[in-house]
């Protein structure tokens, strides 16, 4: 497989990485706000909780991220996996403002312009690092020490 | 009768010391779980392979990923610590950023990953972004 370019498929698991996290978080932070406030004195509320409809779709979307997260990590370097799906803060600060409604200040506007062009930087180059691979003899070389030994 | 009061916010070296614990310990959990997943192979050539259980067996058997969880775990209850004493608009942006760069330089000391000019400048404008965003 060919790790200069990478495929639609690896595309969209690092799009699933960049977009389970904040998503997850969201949802996790949602489902926690709306409950009755939780102590140690009551710790089964927590276990309840994780049944409630929001929290259980942050659950799996977090266990999503993960595992996009590690197959990623499995093809390509961290230094450019990390920096690749940080684009999933800006999505969820441009869903925030064009279907939420809610304002962005000029220093956010800011943030998004830098991350968009530090991932726009970081997917233009190889997602993994060339390793010296140990020379292994071709089938002509192979056949060549088959004759000599004879 | 005791009146409440604000907890007093810790002094700078104390919340220098609580967000570098945050910091060390994920960047030393992606580090380790990078090593584990290069280390177990492509996964989506396992999985084509071994199907979806050859690949979970293949990461729960490799010691490196545990190691790498373990040390996300520890971060994120830093994370807790920490914002239990200090304010949430200073933690997530400062650990969210700071750990970029932090894992462009342990990527390039301990995965020998190459990292050119154009990874460290990626790395230096999204941690600035990731700042300006979260704060």
């Amino acid at each position: 497989m060919s790790h200069a370019r990478l495929s639609p498929r690896q595309y969209l698991i690092l799009g699933l990485v960049s977009l389970c996290a904040p998503l997850g978080d969201t949802c996790l932070s949602r489902g926690m706000t709306g409950l009755p406030e939780i102590t140690l004195a009551h710790p089964f509320t927590l276990i309840a909780a994780v049944f409630t409809p929001w929290i259980a779709a942050g659950i799996a979307l977090l266990i999503c991220f993960f595992a996009s997260y590690l197959t990623a990590l499995s093809w390509a370097d961290l230094t450019f996996v990390l920096p690749a799906t940080a684009f999933g803060n800006v999505i969820v600060a441009l869903l925030a403002r064009f279907w939420l409604h809610e304002p962005i200040s000029l220093e956010r506007w800011a943030g998004i312009v830098l991350i968009t062009v530090g991932v726009g930087l970081v997917a233009q180059g190889p997602s993994l690092t060339e390793r010296p691979v140990a020379h292994a003899p071709s089938l002509a070389e192979t056949a060549d020490m088959g004759k000599e030994q004879a | 009768m005791t009146i409440p009061y604000p907890a007093p916010q810790p002094g700078f070296w104390a919340a220098t010391a609580m967000i570098a614990a945050i910091i060390l310990a994920s960047t030393a959990g992606e580090v380790l779980t990078a090593a584990a997943m290069k280390s177990v192979g492509d996964l989506d050539e396992i999985r084509s392979r071994s199907g979806l259980k050859g690949a979970i067996r293949a990461v729960l058997t490799c010691p490196l990923f545990f190691a790498g969880v373990s040390f996300l775990a520890l971060a994120f209850f830093a994370l807790l610590f920490a914002l239990n004493h200090l304010n949430l608009s200073l933690v997530a942006p400062a650990s969210a950023s700071l750990t970029l760069v932090t894992n462009a330089i342990a990527g390039k000391i301990f995965l020998k990953e190459n990292v050119d000019r154009r990874r460290w400048t990626s790395a230096v404008l999204v941690c600035i972004g990731v700042y300006f965003l979260a704060h």
